[in-house]
């Protein structure tokens, strides 16, 4: 496959053998889902080698539906980044200008989108992952409520936050592949059994309430993209919705307590690469805390060593209280916020990202600020709520996305509002 | 400081594993021991990146059984939590346990102390956990330095129940282990057979001075043993005036004795947290539908009221499960006469061969034909312990070829009355006038030596009682 | 504030060890980012926290595990089915 984009770390085609509704269908699967057969790395060289004995969930409603697996794609090692690249193996490039990021973490599936590679790909979303760059190459991307979808065989970054979800080059793709992996799985506790049916999908925004959070045009948007996006949500009005200002004052925490509750958890999770099951052998004549030094001082890059140094200081004795405690509680806050708001309301609006994709080595010299590009993305993950990102126009020639975001397992009205907006876009 | 204000604290953290059949967080089948290495794995208990664990019910409703016969009380939400740190045993680099927000708070077992009173010990608390995986081999010269791993255990279901410091020796500690495993077995959550099936570590100090933590006990003995040793050694050293540092200490089963654990291990901050992948537990309503059966002290006050034995018979015999079972099936034969057999001389002859009560309790039938031949007169008691040996060493030997009244007949044990052996009474009290003198001088142990030499020449199949009546007739009291 | 030598420990906590060359430049970072945390520590934690999800049980049945070679494939040298593993002693 003639990938000038560096959205694919693996290419080898699992053909169909059942018919369904994907059949023939090609998509692109992100590399932190679990194929069995097929090596699976999370874009980290602690991952080399690797060859799965099992399918995720997602993966295994793909085959049955009867698509075709298209092969792995680029992403932040283990979904930690913002702009895929910090990738083991090169960042992405954007399709609509390979001088700039595709944004993260599911940068190589966003690309392989754009570019036509596939119709549709599978993503993950953690903190914006799939948003993020949905909005960065002009696709769309949504992000499932926490729940909907099993997170069987996701490769597990912040357990709390993340869901797999579908992206496309439209709306209707996006939902006939929102239909396939969604629904309960027994094996993940964290399931819960609400599938999405297809033929519900229709365009409906009439008489809807859109809150429009005034936090999401404050500090460091861009005005180029607000604009944009407030003329987006012009013609939400025009379609016949009702646009009401509202205000979710905890979103001040979200950011810290993402980020705090992503390295707690993310320490924890990939403590496990010690190279003994799998991954890159470890000097097995060593005593086993400096042969595990040794695989993982060398198969983890900066930004993963960096989440996991954060978060296994926040665990650490003295100071679980003051970081791990406190985000549960600032998260309680900015939950209990969405649902305020989303009982007055039927959707919100705004931006995905406060910038156009930024250039290739903008921000990888100083991580807060790439973690603050992450501000309007992150407060849908801790709330649990689905959001969907979809291309409503460019600032400075590059494509922005328009964040709609529904209530707790509300996807119907989201992904019917969305193809309403899809259409006069 | 003299002996006696030398206090012994202990505490006592127990590991058992619940008899599911199922892995406490996948569907791999928990009954591995009989299996090669590595066959009961998948995602899930070999860690794979991606996969998830999912709540064994059964794991929680045996804990719960156990924290109701324990007399705990169950807080209204449990939390499984993550303890983090590395191993090669353990798969994710954190083993999935309870933290603050345990299964089960308090809760008391009762025991004999050492002087044989009542003795309530307070348990600090119950949870559920999963065992990690098993090293079998650690490296050596002639094999290389690594170790080699064996997942099979990897998730079994683990209960830990966690004692106040309230033991004052290791027979306390014992008693307390046996007293918990029979109670686990009692509620048929837990099989005491199954090799590693229970683990301990043992907190002690010795009042006034640093507390020390033995880890990983695997036996009842060696809990017994590695307290002893500890003890000693606490003791010598501040004898000696020197200090007990606070410190993790292995026990090595071979040598009975503990050694410090390096510092790199035991410095290990644990960073415990919730498990986002497990929502908590509320089940502290079930309890109340929990049916219990009857316990072990239960048991051993019914023994003492229905079949009318002592005491320590009774205790004994409740203090194992298949063994009440078996002397259930057994007292017909006769309350007292059972009781005796097997708990003063059946164990004992188990144990010095090995061999498990199953071996003999399969052939209870033939173990009753013994007790009705002692009950009946049949044979001596002296003639029954032969004949019992022989039996059980058949049986051990895996070619059992007779019955009891089979090995009767072989050796010649019938017992036969005090008349027909009046000649060799006679003959050796005429061959031992000393002993007679003695007898006859009020002196204590004659009249044992002379029914001694009488046994011996009768080959036991004269009666002790009869011949001791015909030497007083035949000498004069 | 962090220390090199806070870092340091972090690093060997982790398994994951740190160069010397980068030492300074990640207690950089890593000051700057828990600055920005402590935001947090002005909340009360006092609120019972919500359960969307609460009892969620497999019953105690048995499915298939892997079979042993698909459970070795990804180890290294594994002798007799077992995985071989750094040393302990």
């Amino acid at each position: 496959m003639s990938d000038a984009y560096n959205a694919f770390l693996s290419d080898i085609e699992i053909p169909s053998e059942t018919a369904g509704p994907l059949t023939g269908v090609r998509i692109a699967v992100k590399d932190n889902i679990s194929t069995k057969n097929i090596p699976t790395t999370c874009a980290s060289k602690i991952l080399l080698g690797y060859i799965p004995p099992y399918d995720a969930h997602a993966v295994e409603l793909l085959k049955a539906a009867g698509a075709t697996i298209a092969g792995k794609t680029n992403m932040d090692e283990f979904g930690m980044g913002t702009t895929t690249e910090n990738s083991a193996f090169g960042p992405a490039l954007n399709p609509r200008d390979t001088t700039r990021v595709t944004g993260g973490s599911s940068g190589g599936s966003a690309a392989a989108v754009a570019a036509g590679l596939v119709p549709m790909a599978l993503g993950s979303d953690t903190g914006g992952s799939i948003r993020c760059p949905a909005s960065y190459c002009g696709i769309v991307g949504l992000k499932p409520s926490y729940g909907r979808v099993s997170r069987y065989g996701l490769i597990a970054y912040a357990n709390s936050f993340e869901q797999i979800g579908p992206m496309a080059a439209n709306v209707t793709d996006t939902a006939r592949l929102f239909s396939v992996i969604a629904g309960g799985d027994r094996r993940d506790s964290t399931s819960v059994d609400k599938p999405y049916d297809i033929t519900g999908l229709r365009a409906d925004i009439k008489g809807k309430i859109i809150g429009v959070p005034k936090e999401y045009f404050g500090e460091g948007v861009d005005t180029g993209v607000a604009e944009t996006v407030e003329t987006s949500i012009g013609r939400l009005e025009e379609l016949g919705a009702t646009i009401r200002e509202v205000s979710l004052p905890s979103i001040r925490y979200a950011l810290a307590a993402y980020y705090v509750t992503c390295t707690c958890e993310a320490s924890s999770n990939l403590d496990r690469f010690d190279g003994v099951r799998y991954g890159p052998e470890p000097e097995m004549n060593l005593p086993w805390h400096d042969a595990y030094t040794k695989v993982r001082q060398a198969g983890f890059g900066p930004e993963v060593r960096r989440r996991i140094l954060l978060g296994t200081f926040a665990l650490s004795a003295g100071y679980y209280g003051k970081y791990y405690v406190k985000a549960q509680h600032a998260k309680q806050l900015i939950r209990r916020d969405f649902q305020r708001v989303l009982t007055e309301c039927d959707l919100l609006a705004g931006p995905t990202m406060p910038n156009i994709a930024p250039r290739l080595g903008e921000l990888t010299a100083d991580p807060l600020r790439m973690y603050q590009t992450d501000i309007l993305t992150v407060p849908v993950n801790i709330a649990g709520i689905p959001a969907i990102s979809l291309p409503c126009g460019t600032a400075h020639g590059m494509p922005v996305g328009l964040q709609l975001m529904g209530r707790m397992f509300g996807e119907e009205a989201l992904l019917n509002a969305a193809l309403a907006f899809e259409e006069v876009a | 400081m003299a002996d006696e204000e030398m206090k012994v604290i202990i505490g006592l953290e127990v590991h058992c594993q619940l008899d599911t059949a199922s892995k406490l967080f996948c569907g791999c089948s928990a009954d591995f021991r009989a299996d090669a290495p590595n066959t009961h794995v998948c995602p899930v208990c070999l860690g794979l990146p991606g996969a998830l664990p999912v709540l064994n019910k059964k794991a929680i409703e045996y804990a719960l059984k156990v924290a109701k016969a324990l007399n705990c009380t169950i807080p209204e939400e449990g939390e499984f939590c993550r303890k983090n740190y590395f191993y090669p045993d353990l798969v994710k680099a954190y083993q999935i346990t309870m933290g603050d927000n345990p299964l089960a708070l308090g809760g008391y077992i009762e025991i004999e102390d050492d002087a044989g009173n009542p003795k309530t010990v307070n348990l600090t608390r119950i949870h559920v956990e999963e065992d990690p995986g098993r090293l079998v081999h650690m490296g050596n010269k002639e094999r290389g330095h690594y170790t080699l791993v064996d997942y099979n255990r990897s998730g079994i279901p683990l209960i830990e129940m966690v004692t106040e410091p309230e033991l004052s020796s290791p027979k306390e500690a014992r008693r307390l282990l046996n007293k918990l495993r029979a109670t686990l077995e009692y509620l048929d959550v837990f099989d005491p057979e199954k090799e590693g099936s229970i683990r301990v570590d043992a907190n002690i100090s010795i009042k006034g001075h640093e507390r020390v933590e033995i880890k990983n006990i695997s036996s009842y003995k060696g809990v017994e043993k590695a307290l002893t040793f500890e003890i000693t050694r606490q003791k010598n050293l501040i004898r000696r005036g020197g200090t007990i540092a606070r410190e993790t200490r292995h026990f090595q089963e071979g040598k009975g004795t503990t050694t410090s654990a390096r510092s790199k291990e035991t410095a290990t901050d644990y960073r415990y947290f919730p498990e986002p992948d497990l929502p908590v537990i509320r089940v502290a309503s079930w309890v109340k539908d929990i049916v219990l059966p009857e316990l072990p002290d239960a048991r051993r006050d019914r023994f003492m009221q229905q079949y009318g034995i002592a005491v320590n018979h009774a205790r004994t015999l409740t203090g194992d499960l298949r063994l009440a079972e078996f002397y259930e099936d057994v007292a017909d034969v006769g309350a007292a006469i059972a009781a005796s057999w097997i708990a003063d001389i059946l164990i004992g002859e188990l144990n010095y061969r090995d061999m498990g009560l199953s071996e003999a309790a399969a052939h209870t039938p033939e173990f009753k034909d013994l007790l009705t031949l002692v009950r009946d007169k049949k044979i001596t008691d002296k003639a029954g312990v032969d004949v019992l040996r022989v039996w059980l060493d058949d049986l051990h030997a895996g070619e059992k070829k007779e019955t009891p009244a089979q090995i009767v007949e072989r050796l010649g044990l019938a017992r036969e009355s005090g008349e027909s052996f009046r000649g060799i009474v006679e003959q050796i009290l005429a061959a031992n006038p000393q002993a007679v003198a003695d007898h006859k001088a009020g002196k204590k142990g004659a009249l044992n030596f002379i029914v001694g030499q009488v046994m011996k020449e009768t080959k036991g199949k004269s009666d002790p009682r009869e011949i001791h009546a015909m030497i007083a007739e035949l000498v004069g009291e | 504030m962090v220390s090199e030598n806070d870092v340091l420990h972090i690093a060997e906590l982790a398994d994951i060890g740190i160069a010397t060359s980068e030492l300074g430049k990640f207690t950089e970072q890593f000051n700057a980012i828990l600055e920005y945390f402590d935001i947090l520590d002005t909340l009360a934690a006092d609120d019972e926290l919500d359960r969307p999800l609460v009892n969620v049980f497999r019953e105690d049945e048995v499915t298939p595990s892997l079979p042993q070679e698909e459970a070795l494939a990804n180890s290294h040298n594994p002798e007799d089915g077992y995985i071989r593993a750094p040393k302990v002693i």
